[in-house]
This record gives C-alpha cells, sequence and structure tokens, in this order.
C-alpha cells in the first residue's frame, strides 16, 4: 500500500486531500456540533450534490464545457445555499431550524431533476455519493489545499469572536462584535469545506466527518482546544485508516471512514464508562 | 475620567413593544459608586431596561447616557461588564474551561485579528482569583456548580475592568446556601474594587442591607433612591407597588416565597 500510494499519483492525490480534509472537516466541526448546527451541514451538502448534478448535466449536454470539474458547481451552489440558509433563518425567526429541512430538499429536489435531465445515473455520481479513492485529480488537490490555507488561517485569526460567539451569541452582541459578518464567514466556510470533502467522503457521509471525531472528543476532552485537538486527531485517523482499509478490501472508502470515526465514538463512550465506574 | 458624573444617566425613557408601552417616564441616574438593586415583578420591564443600557435594543424615545455619553455614540463597551439571567440555562456540555470562558469576555477588548498577550492572561488569572475560582481554572465549566458557574461569568464580566457591573437575575439557579457569599463578594466587587453595580433582582430581602441605592420598577420608577429612604417607602408604598403583601421585601432572613404569587 505504501509503495502503491509513491507509485500512483491517484491515490497521492486522494491520501494527501484526505489528510487535508481530515484536519479542516473535524476542525469547523467542532464549532458546529457546539453551537447545536450539525444539521446545517447536512443541508449543505445536499445543496452540493445539487450543483454537482448540474455540473454533470452541462458537461454531458454542453461539450463545450466537457472538462468542467464538478467541484467548482458544487462549491458555488453549497455556499449559495448557506447564504439562503441564513436569510432564512432571518425570516423565520422564531423557527430557525425549519430553514434547514427547506435547503435540504431543495437540494435533492434540484439535484435529482439535473439526473433526470441528464438521462440516469452517471458512474461519476456514485463516487460523489460514497466517495472514492481514484477520483481525486492534481487539481482537485491544489484547490483543497487552498481552501484549507483559507479556513486555518481564518479560524486562528477569528478564534476568539468564533469561540464567543459559539459560546454566548449574546454576550458576544452585547459586548460589539460583529456576531452576524463572523457567522456569516463561519458558514461560508462550512460551506467550502463540505464542498471540498465530498470527493473522498462522498456527499452523503460529508456531515458525518464533521459531527462524529467531535463527539467522540466532547466525551472527555477538557477544555475547547482540546476537544479541537482530538477532534483532529480522530478525524485523522478515520481518514487515513479507512483510505488504507478501503483500498485493501476494495471497500467505498466514504463509508470505511465513517465506520471508523464510528467505532472510535463507541470507544470512548464504553472506556470513559469504564474510567467513570471505577473510583478514583 | 470625572468620577463625580453619573455613570447612568436616564431622561424620558419610554419604549414599546408592538402597541404596548413596557417602560413608561423613566428618569434614573445613576452615581458612580452605588451598589444600586432595581426590583420588580415579573414582566415590570426590568430586563427591557437593562437591554436598552447594554445596546442590545435600541432607544426609541428618551435618552440613555453611559459615562456621559449618548449610548448610540458610546463605543467603550468593555466599560460596562454584563452577566445575564441566562448565565444559567447556558448549554452545560459545552467544552470550554473556566480560563477559556473567562478569557472570552477580553474578545472585543483585544480586538479582531489579534491574540492576548501575557498581560492580558495576567487579567484572566486575576479576576479568576477575585472570583475565588482559582483551584478550578482548567475545569470544564459544565462540572461546576451552579454558584461557581455564575462566579465565572462573573469574572468574564470583571476581566475586561468593567467600571460598571450590571447583573440580571444572578442568583436564579444557585442554591440557598451560596447566595448569601455570592453576595458579599458582590459588596466586595463594589467596596474594595469601586465597581459600579447594577444588580436587578426580586430578592431584595437578602441584600437590601448591601445595596446603596434602590429603585423599584413596574413601567414606571415608582422610587428611587437610597438604601435608607427605601426602608422608608418600604413601610408605605412597597406593597402597593406589588399589589400583594410582601414579605419578601423585609430584612428577615427566612422568605416566604410560598406566599408570593407570581
Amino acid at each position: 500500500m505504501i509503495e502503491a500510494i509513491f507509485e500512483y499519483e491517484f491515490l497521492q492525490n486522494s491520501f494527501l486531500t484526505g489528510a487535508i480534509i481530515g484536519i479542516i472537516a473535524p476542525l469547523l466541526g467542532v464549532f458546529i456540533v457546539v453551537r447545536r448546527l450539525s444539521l446545517i451541514a447536512d443541508a449543505l451538502s445536499h445543496v452540493t450534490l445539487a450543483g454537482i448534478a448540474a455540473s454533470l448535466f452541462i458537461e454531458k449536454k454542453f461539450l463545450l464545457f466537457s472538462g468542467l470539474n464538478p467541484l467548482y458547481m458544487g462549491m458555488i451552489f453549497s455556499v449559495f445555499g448557506s447564504v439562503l440558509i441564513e436569510k432564512l433563518r432571518s425570516v423565520y425567526k422564531d423557527y430557525q431550524e425549519l430553514a434547514i429541512p427547506i435547503i435540504l430538499s431543495g437540494g435533492i429536489g434540484l439535484g435529482v431533476i439535473f439526473i433526470s435531465l441528464a438521462e440516469g445515473f452517471n458512474t461519476d455520481l456514485f463516487g460523489y455519493l460514497f466517495g472514492s479513492v481514484s477520483a481525486v485529480s492534481r487539481m482537485d488537490l491544489y484547490v483543497i489545499l487552498a481552501i484549507s490555507i483559507i479556513v486555518i488561517t481564518l479560524i486562528v485569526l477569528l478564534y476568539k469572536e468564533l469561540f464567543l460567539l459559539s459560546f454566548d451569541e449574546e454576550h458576544a452582541t452585547a459586548s460589539g462584535i460583529a456576531v452576524k459578518r463572523i457567522h456569516f464567514i463561519f458558514i461560508v466556510m462550512v460551506a467550502l469545506v463540505i464542498a471540498a470533502s465530498m470527493r473522498v467522503v462522498g456527499i452523503l457521509l460529508v456531515s458525518s466527518l464533521m459531527t462524529l471525531p467531535v463527539a467522540a472528543s466532547i466525551r472527555f476532552a477538557k477544555g475547547f482546544k482540546q476537544t479541537i485537538l482530538f477532534s483532529v486527531l480522530f478525524g485523522e485517523t478515520s481518514v487515513l485508516g479507512g483510505l488504507i482499509l478501503s483500498y485493501y478490501l476494495d471497500l467505498a472508502p466514504g463509508g470505511t471512514i465513517v465506520m471508523i470515526a464510528v467505532l472510535i465514538l463507541i470507544a470512548t463512550i464504553v472506556i470513559k464508562k469504564i474510567y467513570s465506574a471505577r473510583p478514583a | 475620567m470625572n468620577t463625580d458624573q453619573p455613570i447612568i444617566q436616564i431622561h424620558d425613557l419610554y419604549y414599546r413593544y408592538e402597541k404596548e408601552n413596557v417602560l413608561e417616564d423613566i428618569n434614573l441616574s445613576i452615581p458612580s459608586g452605588a451598589f444600586l438593586a432595581v426590583v420588580g415583578p415579573n414582566g415590570s420591564g426590568k430586563s427591557t431596561l437593562l437591554k436598552l443600557i447594554l445596546g442590545l435594543l435600541k432607544v426609541q424615545t428618551g435618552e440613555i447616557k453611559v459615562f456621559g455619553e449618548d449610548i448610540n455614540r458610546f463605543k467603550e463597551r468593555h466599560l460596562i461588564g454584563f452577566v445575564s439571567q441566562k448565565a444559567n440555562s447556558f448549554n452545560t456540555g459545552f467544552p470550554a474551561t473556566v480560563y477559556e470562558v473567562v478569557a472570552s469576555g477580553l474578545t472585543k477588548k483585544v480586538g479582531l485579528f489579534k491574540f492576548l498577550t501575557s498581560g492580558d492572561k495576567q487579567k484572566v488569572f486575576e479576576a479568576i482569583e477575585s472570583v475565588g475560582l482559582t483551584k478550578f481554572i482548567n475545569r470544564n465549566i459544565g462540572d461546576l456548580s451552579g454558584g461557581q458557574q455564575q462566579r465565572v461569568f462573573i469574572a468574564r464580566a470583571l476581566v475586561s475592568d468593567p467600571r460598571l457591573l450590571i447583573l440580571d437575575e444572578p442568583t436564579v439557579g444557585v442554591d440557598a446556601q451560596h447566595v448569601q457569599s455570592f453576595y458579599e463578594m458582590l459588596e466586595q466587587l463594589n467596596k474594595d474594587l469601586g465597581i459600579t453595580l447594577l444588580l436587578v433582582t426580586h430578592d431584595i430581602g437578602t441584600i437590601s442591607n448591601k445595596v446603596t441605592h434602590v429603585a423599584c420598577l413596574n413601567k414606571h420608577l415608582y422610587f428611587h433612591g437610597n438604601s435608607h429612604e427605601f426602608e422608608h417607602f418600604q413601610e408605605h408604598g412597597v406593597s402597593e407597588f406589588y399589589g400583594y403583601d410582601v414579605n419578601l421585601l423585609t430584612h428577615e432572613h427566612h422568605h416566604h416565597h410560598e406566599g408570593v404569587k407570581r
């Protein structure tokens, strides 16, 4: 396997991409989970699907766009979806969670229409749904690398604000922080990372890579920074472990990655139970 | 800064939600160094008044001046510390240590894209020390008792060196045995550090011997004066103001909550 990674460019691409996603997805995931916005990731991933389906449709129908990378259209749709969620949340002030099913079903609806317009299931699409080791191009890798640099820089620079916003939005507002702007930047970052992650993990499983490592970490971490640290560690373990296993056993990488994350989560719950049952 | 200048001046303030006035004709001045208790029944407009002072709501009619400046132009928000009622109902599963929560009180003061200096960190330690929680500095906030959590929020408010500290019913959810020591700590902050305190509470009984000023609010301001004047007012006007017999507002140590209609 290790030799294969060095030998085949497509394996290099997916491993490097996976390694990057293993960091940024759980990193953003920590903020998503503590703000109880886990379902937003789901909604956005389905909007991304619509973007990809649209891109595949255009590619098929108009030869002019034959080289079009579905990643771009996925990102555009995802970011657009995130803006729409924020708009809907301000329209339904008392039912903010309504924005999520609206966007989620809208995303699927649009996606299905594009799929049917493109006359049926494209084999590519299967890879986007469940992840694929072979689909990642060098160009994808560069785009995802650029996104991750932007995301990590923004999180470091806005860490104080994002923390306060997550912990106590009212206090953030009262102390004069530009809450709306910071939140907007955050949600756009989430949209970008979801679109970036879909190649490897697949659209249907992206949100789990943002939430499961955090769910495990939050069981025992002391403090916010430690929660981030362990989330990234678990996320990275899941992605790299999942990619290696899926390559050897010829499984869908997305599913394997997520199942490793689930196993880690179960392990932390069990270990915590044993540990706290033992007298100190 | 001129210390004789009132910390807060409110002139002819009205506020309405939809068509109903929740505050009418409020005139209030809080001198520097005061420990003011704002008392009033539920729905009396206390929270609205606080939100206006904090700039969470926009003034509709009338005027609020903080530190001599019109609230709409006031920029030095870090001079006002705020401990909200909601502090008691935050997400207790939130993975943040006492240190992290208190440090978040410096967010605005430190500024966008900047990091805490070692001097800032020292301030965080001092604030935690001043509420007596140094022992718990690396504990997750969810693992502390209600009273300790409330102290964390006080420390978060103190860390930016406020001259005014606003507390909205801070003892809701704090067990009775810790309420007294909590108020003693507030008294210390007021006397030792000279921080002006504005405390909104139901529970005037426990603190009427600690505060310097009292304001009774029920849409109108029924009484505003120092605590000696308040004792006089209490004997004559309070029952009428609340509309029921208020054992709660006496100096007795046993509160007759069961007698109070809500």
